[in-house]
């Protein structure tokens, strides 16, 4: 029976129109030109000028300092949440449901709004604080969605065997249930770190003078900085994800040898 | 006294395993309600407070900011905002339903490439992959170059800073979010259904749209919110994109809030674009409960 190639055609088109502007972008980025319209010959200079820029090296510090905070701290609170409510099935765990599920669907704009009007109202000074304090409250759902993910998988007899054999709840915590969630933890706290990172919205909102981010830092450059500097920032930053990519993929494939 | 000793390790069991679900639950639903439920709140109540001199709030209560609404320059805004969230989606089912099946129904090695063509696009940088658009769209850029050549564009049309750009980006944006939740649902789908239907006589289109489409529904389902409500709340695309004439809600908010220091303004806003998320949100808080029984008989998401 003969297929329709009409889904080919149309995936190559997707994959084409998505990879376009990604390789015109990194092309330019070797252009000499100053505007990028036609090509002007191989050339690093943009990249020469992205090391001397400071406020990008400060700003990817900033970045570094809140994506680490906000991960540890929600990657903690978010396996919790999917633990509670993966082993409890009270009405409190009803309401608890609905809380970490309704931010993942809550607009980016009305969040970064809110907490605005919630550090205005405490009297905080915003800065690397806020932002933290704010990218930790988006970042648990996510956590706690993949986690509980992976516990709908679990094969719990384990942790009875453990108990059976006379580990307590610390030991079978710490020594049985933890190890073997680890690489869902894991992919829960990767997913956090990179929302963070890539945040520009909610930060944007609640950052003050001095705690530029990078997306912020990006934000402004596009607005109204040179396009072949952000060319070639773009391109490092497209480097290090395709390379953070493919390692985690590689790992993926290795482990299901 | 046999029967006793049950029901007491029973109790016993009982308020032991309710003092953990506290401890495991509190965190996350303590921090939760302090910055996310609180500051919804006091969205809501600012939305009623009078705009103070010099970006303050007055005491008091009113009805002022929420009559100011009704100001002919906002339908407008709130109808783009609705229309180019509604083309996008359609965009994207339109886009990702055949790309999900076939990637679906490529063989495995493939398949995980294909797989992750589509994820890299989703964990790059959201404001690299709109600036990309912003120089290919350029009026000296490759795009309009190209085009212009071929004599398919007049040279004085605009690419950028148009409703048509801000479209465009936005399906670019918010398409691989359609894919996967498709492709998931694909993945599941049991492809001897479809060649069951062809044997019976249905034409390839038949088969698809009578048995493929209703099996994969949930999926598009998915789709379909995760692309619509972040769609509503788009910010950075018509900021970036977009002209004055583009304008969508999340750059009203944005506006009074940086520019014009009205908080309460931005507030009743917010609060509109609240109630305009809500109503699809309302389908999905019905939807998981279907999702999650699904998930337990093991053929769900």
């Amino acid at each position: 029976m003969k297929r329709s190639r009409l889904p080919l055609l149309v995936t190559v088109l997707v994959l084409i129109f998505f990879y376009l502007p990604i390789i015109v972008l990194i092309v330019n980025s070797f252009n000499d030109s100053r505007f990028g319209g036609t090509w002007e010959g191989f050339s690093l200079r943009w990249y020469a000028r992205l090391v001397s820029e400071r406020e990008i090296w400060s700003a990817l510090e900033n970045t570094l300092i809140v994506g680490i905070a906000a991960t540890a701290v929600s990657t903690v609170l978010g396996t919790m949440a999917a633990f509670a409510l993966h082993r409890y099935a009270s009405t409190l765990q009803k309401a608890h449901y609905m809380l970490i599920y309704t931010p993942l669907v809550v607009p980016e704009v009305l969040m970064g709004m809110s907490l605005l009007l919630l550090f205005v109202a405490a009297g905080m000074s915003l800065g690397l604080v806020t932002i933290f304090l704010a990218h930790v409250t988006f970042c648990i759902s996510y956590v706690a969605m993949v986690v509980l993910g992976r516990l709908q998988d679990f094969d719990f007899s384990i942790v009875e065997a453990a108990r059976d054999l006379g580990a307590g709840w610390w030991t079978t915590t710490w020594r049985v249930l933890l190890p073997l969630l680890a690489p869902g933890i894991l992919a829960g706290a990767l997913l956090a770190f990179t929302l963070s990172v890539d945040d520009f919205v909610i930060s944007f909102f609640v950052a003050g003078p001095g705690s530029t981010t990078l997306p912020i830092r990006i934000y402004s450059m596009i607005k109204h900085g040179s396009p072949p500097l952000i060319n070639a920032l773009s391109t490092v930053l497209l480097v290090v994800t395709f390379t953070l990519l493919f390692i985690t993929q590689h790992l993926v494939e290795e482990r299901r040898k | 006294m046999i029967a006793e000793e049950p029901l007491s390790t029973k109790m016993n069991h009982k308020l032991r395993s309710s003092l953990p679900e506290i401890l495991v639950t509190l965190p996350s639903l303590g921090w939760l309600t302090v910055f996310f439920v609180v500051p919804g709140v006091i969205v809501l109540a600012i939305a009623f407070k009078p705009a103070g001199a010099y970006g303050g709030i007055d005491d008091g209560w009113t009805w002022e900011t929420i009559r100011s609404l009704g100001n002919p320059a906002y339908p407008s805004i709130v109808w783009r905002t609705v229309w180019l969230s509604a083309v996008t989606t359609l965009a994207c089912i339109l886009l990702a339903t055949p790309t999900g099946y076939y990637v679906a129904r490529s063989p495995l090695r493939q398949r995980r490439w294909l797989l992750l063509a589509v994820i890299v696009p989703f964990w790059t940088s959201f404001l690299i992959r709109i600036f990309a658009w912003k120089v290919l769209l350029h009026p000296d850029g490759i795009l309009k170059r190209t085009l212009v050549a071929l004599n398919l564009l007049a040279p004085e049309t605009s690419l950028l800073y148009s409703s048509g750009a801000v479209l465009l980006v936005m399906v670019y944006t918010f398409l691989p979010f359609a894919v996967l939740p498709i492709f998931a649902a694909a993945e599941k789908f049991d492809f001897r259904l479809t060649e069951a239907a062809r044997d019976l006589g249905a034409t390839p289109f038949q088969a698809f749209r009578r048995v493929f489409l209703p099996g994969i529904r949930t999926g598009i389902l998915t789709a379909v919110l995760v692309v619509f409500i972040p769609a509503l709340g788009s910010y950075v695309i018509p900021d970036l994109v977009g002209g004055p004439g583009a304008e969508m809600i999340g750059n009203k908010i944005a506006q009074r809030t940086f520019v014009d220091r009205n908080l309460p303004h931005a507030s009743a806003l917010s609060a509109c674009l609240m109630l305009a998320v809500l109503a699809p949100l309302l389908v999905l808080l019905f939807a998981p409960v279907r999702f999650r029984n699904r998930d337990k008989t093991g053929d769900g998401l």
